[in-house]
């Protein structure tokens, strides 16, 4: 492999532009892959925790699956504003966002209301890890997402500044991203969970 | 300041960015958003904290060479920790010894190494104005802070700081009740922990943004320094694993304070059942480890890159190998993160997974030996130069061959069931990933010193700080080797109590002492010499060691932003030294080919005609100057 390296021809190289992302966006990306390994060391040790036995077997509360759903439907209106503003329909662009940000809100009550479930169904935070993970996959995500609001919040009051529009998206292309990462980061767990159950 | 060079050179005020005006004090040293002044801000830090560290491991060397020796005399620094018979607490000897590991391996050698150099070399050899983002920089340098003001009031506690080795394994280390070390001290060590991993992480992004977005004009991936490459690798290690440890410290915390049983199971304290069920004290380790091993290369990458590019301007020789140099260092980078249970060969693991993670574990050495023979081949017939921070790199290798080759003996999961937790495991770490990534801080300090306070390190104390630290790393870490083959455990207070420990090495273990306390009072010479150059040091010339990277392009003292007017375009290699046929032993990288006909090769005549179009390309200028 080393003599193939060395023997690449270098009058084939092309000088290229070394500019390929805005940076911001790129930390944006680089924070998802922390996040990424940050819940994949949480589920790793739930399957290596699973395995040695001595698990507590219980029903996901409903709440969840609903509070899924809001949180999709959420993406689709972050999606939404991005459209708007790449046409500078700037009203449809600050409701999407409000929109999104209160689906936020109320995605975080309804994991709220799955921990209520849980305690209810006498699962609980201390005890057997099986239900501790439920509660730290949640928490963390939850906290993950209040971030996210905070930076939906910053996108919301640019856009009323009007310092979003067609030609300068940066801001909420980075806020979309993250919020789409929210949605798939969940949906991840939440497959986990059931799955792995 | 703007003004100033408005009478020198008029133009240079419109390239000056528009809101230059003179920073307060407290944003240009203390809440700075300049990458130089950022890593200054490591760099002592990283002194302070090595200072602590290492005094740390002379105490407990003290009680390990002279065990009957009366440590009154210490009194006035540790206080009650020298007990009425004036000798050292076994409690705090277990707290010293943890302190040590995790002072030099994450305040030390980990954020004052990477933070340091990757901080200050990044933007100035790839030719940006400062880091992708200031502001991320600047948390990043003061989550470390407060993470080291923790760390550091966990030292004043009464029930002392942490105890339970670097590793600070469950349950020891998630029962407070369990040992006095596992307290409050505790807790701080963790909470102080995730601050750093934050630290960590905001640091490594802007480290791997920078190094991909924002290059300069012809600086593509195959001319890097390959100190930038380590570097880079050294942020996407830290990427990866630094979340890792952050959940399982978060789970950690979460035992130990709120009740849970991650790692907890059916324990027993004083007689009485604890309400834990079920946990996994080896889940901690694999999670732990996880990190753990990459941060060995974490701490290990940016010595070697510090060290690929001291020899090569040194030797006056291009680098032997470079893509060799680059696809070994990710081989290592790779390989990093699916060797960690070879720290677990001891923990009841399935003999084949052990002999698994033992072939991934010995493969290592194809990579490592790899640039071990790069840098001898690079030194082979050049035309050396021994500054020190040449023999400091020298060294380096020296002490990366001779650990290494213990690496070989530790990977073999058979021989590790009788070296495990052995002097023989602490001889190896330490000269593999101590001492040559504390020597490619020491020759990072000495060779970049005159970049970063445009003055000169005196030579005569720096060759007799190397000789000193070098014969007495030796003297300190090869005699352990025979003390772990006897079956010495690690963080064991005395030998006295066991009959095979007993009566032997004895004057072994004080010859290690008197050789730890030597080394010791050697790096006073380099902190005379640090402090003394700063204020008056011989002023340094623009490249005083004629290398071709395009820090040295820079003024002597660079402002904010780094170069005056345009960024420096790149055209060549940082390797140019001794070329046949060139009027210098070295062509930096800003020298186009059109510039020396006399000594280009016959493909190198061919990127003549390339030049313009990296001219013509964008910027990529942060501060937006114009074209």
């Amino acid at each position: 492999m080393k003599e193939e390296l060395e023997s690449i021809d270098y009058t084939l190289e092309e000088p290229d532009e070394t500019l390929s992302m805005n940076p911001k966006k790129f930390i944006m990306w680089l924070f998802i892959v922390s996040s990424v390994m940050f819940f994949a060391a949480f589920t790793s040790a739930y399957l290596v925790r699973r395995a040695e036995g001595n698990w507590l077997e219980y029903t996901i509360p409903a709440v969840f699956s609903y509070s899924t759903a809001v949180l999709l439907f959420s993406s689709l209106t972050i999606h939404l504003a991005y459209l708007a503003a790449k046409k500078d329909r700037f009203g449809l662009m600050r409701t999407a966002i409000s929109i999104t940000f209160v689906a936020g809100v109320i995605f975080l009550y309804m994991q709220f209301q799955g921990w209520v479930q849980l305690v209810d169904q006498k699962v609980f935070f201390v005890g057997n890890p099986a239900g501790s993970f439920m509660y730290i996959f949640t928490l963390f995500h939850g906290l993950h997402l209040i971030v996210g609001l905070i930076i939906l919040l910053f996108a919301l009051k640019a856009a009323f500044q009007l310092s979003i529009h067609a030609k300068s998206l940066n801001q909420l292309e980075i806020a979309a991203t993250y919020w789409h990462f929210l949605d798939v980061l969940w949906l991840y767990l939440f497959a986990f969970l059931i799955y792995f159950h | 300041m703007a003004t100033v060079e408005t009478n020198l050179a008029p133009h240079a005020h419109v390239e000056e960015h528009e809101h230059h005006e003179p920073d307060s004090f407290w944003r240009k040293y203390i809440f700075s958003e300049d990458h130089k002044t950022i890593a200054k801000q490591y760099l002592i830090s990283g002194i302070f904290w090595s200072i602590i560290g290492i005094s740390m491991s002379v105490i407990f060397r003290l009680q390990l060479g002279f065990p009957d020796m009366e440590l009154g005399f210490l009194k006035p620094i540790l206080r009650g920790w020298i007990n009425e018979s004036n000798k050292l607490d076994p409690n705090f000897y277990l707290a010293l010894v943890t302190m040590h590991g995790t002072i030099m391996v994450f305040f030390v050698l980990t954020a004052g190494l990477s933070g340091t150099f990757s901080n200050f070399l990044i933007p100035l050899q790839v030719g940006a104005r400062d880091m992708a983002s200031g502001f991320l920089n600047m948390l990043s340098y003061w989550f470390f802070f407060v993470a080291s003001v923790l760390m550091f009031a966990s030292l004043f506690l009464e029930t002392g700081p942490a105890g339970g080795g670097w590793v600070i394994y469950p349950p020891l280390s998630a029962l407070p009740q369990a040992h006095i070390s596992s307290e409050l001290g505790m807790t701080l060590w963790l909470a102080s922990m995730a601050l750093f991993i934050v630290s960590q992480l905001l640091g490594g992004i802007n480290y791997i943004t920078t190094v991909i977005n924002l290059r300069t004009r012809g600086m593509s991936f195959s001319k890097l320094p390959l100190t930038i490459w380590a570097f880079f690798l050294t942020a996407v290690l830290g990427l990866i694993s630094f979340p890792v440890l952050l959940s399982a410290a978060l789970l950690l915390i979460f035992d130990r304070s709120f009740g849970t049983s991650f790692y907890l199971s059916e324990i027993y304290i004083n007689g009485e059942a604890l309400p834990n069920v079920g946990g996994s004290p080896i889940l901690f380790q694999h999670l732990f480890w996880f990190l753990g091993h990459p941060e060995v290369y974490i701490v290990m990458l940016p010595a070697l890159g510090i060290t690929s590019e001291i020899i090569a301007t040194n030797a006056r020789k291009p680098i032997f190998g470079y893509r060799a140099m680059i696809a070994s260092m990710m081989g290592i980078a790779f390989l990093a993160f699916i060797v960690w249970a070879h720290h677990m060969f001891v923990t009841g693991m399935n003999p084949f997974l052990g002999s698994i993670f033992m072939f991934l574990t010995l493969i290592i050495a194809v990579p490592s030996a790899v640039k071990a023979f790069n840098y001898i081949t690079t030194l082979w017939r050049g035309n050396i130069r021994f500054t020190p921070g040449m023999l400091f790199s020298i060294g380096l290798v020296s002490f990366f061959i001779s650990g290494g080759v213990t690496g070989l003996i530790l990977g073999n999961s058979a021989l590790d069931i009788q070296l495990h937790d052995t002097y023989f495991v602490v001889a190896h770490f330490h000269l593999v990933m101590g001492a040559s990534s504390a020597f490619g801080l020491l020759a990072g300090v000495y060779h970049w010193f005159p970049k970063m306070f445009g003055r000169l390190m005196n030579e005569k104390l720096g060759y007799v700080h190397f000789w000193m630290t070098f014969i007495g790393i030796y003297c300190v870490f090869f005699p352990m080797h025979y003390i772990g083959i006897a079956g010495f455990p690690r963080r064991y207070y005395a030998f006295t109590s066991y009959d095979f420990t007993k009566n032997i090495f004895a004057d072994m273990n004080s010859f290690i002492s008197i050789a730890a306390i030597i080394t010791f009072s050697a790096q006073f010479l380099f902190l005379f010499n640090f402090v003394y150059s700063l204020f008056r040091g011989k002023r340094s010339p623009q490249n005083p060691w004629k290398s071709n990277t395009l820090e040295w392009t820079a003024p002597i003292n660079p402002g904010h932003g780094n170069w005056v007017g345009e960024i420096p375009a790149v055209y060549r290699w940082p390797y140019d030294y001794s070329k046949p046929g060139a009027k210098d032993d070295f062509i930096p990288q800003n020298v186009p080919y059109s510039q020396t006909p006399e000594s280009n090769l016959p493909h190198e005549n061919e990127l003549i005609g390339l030049e313009k179009e990296i001219e013509a390309q964008n910027l990529n200028d942060q501060f937006k100057q114009p074209h």
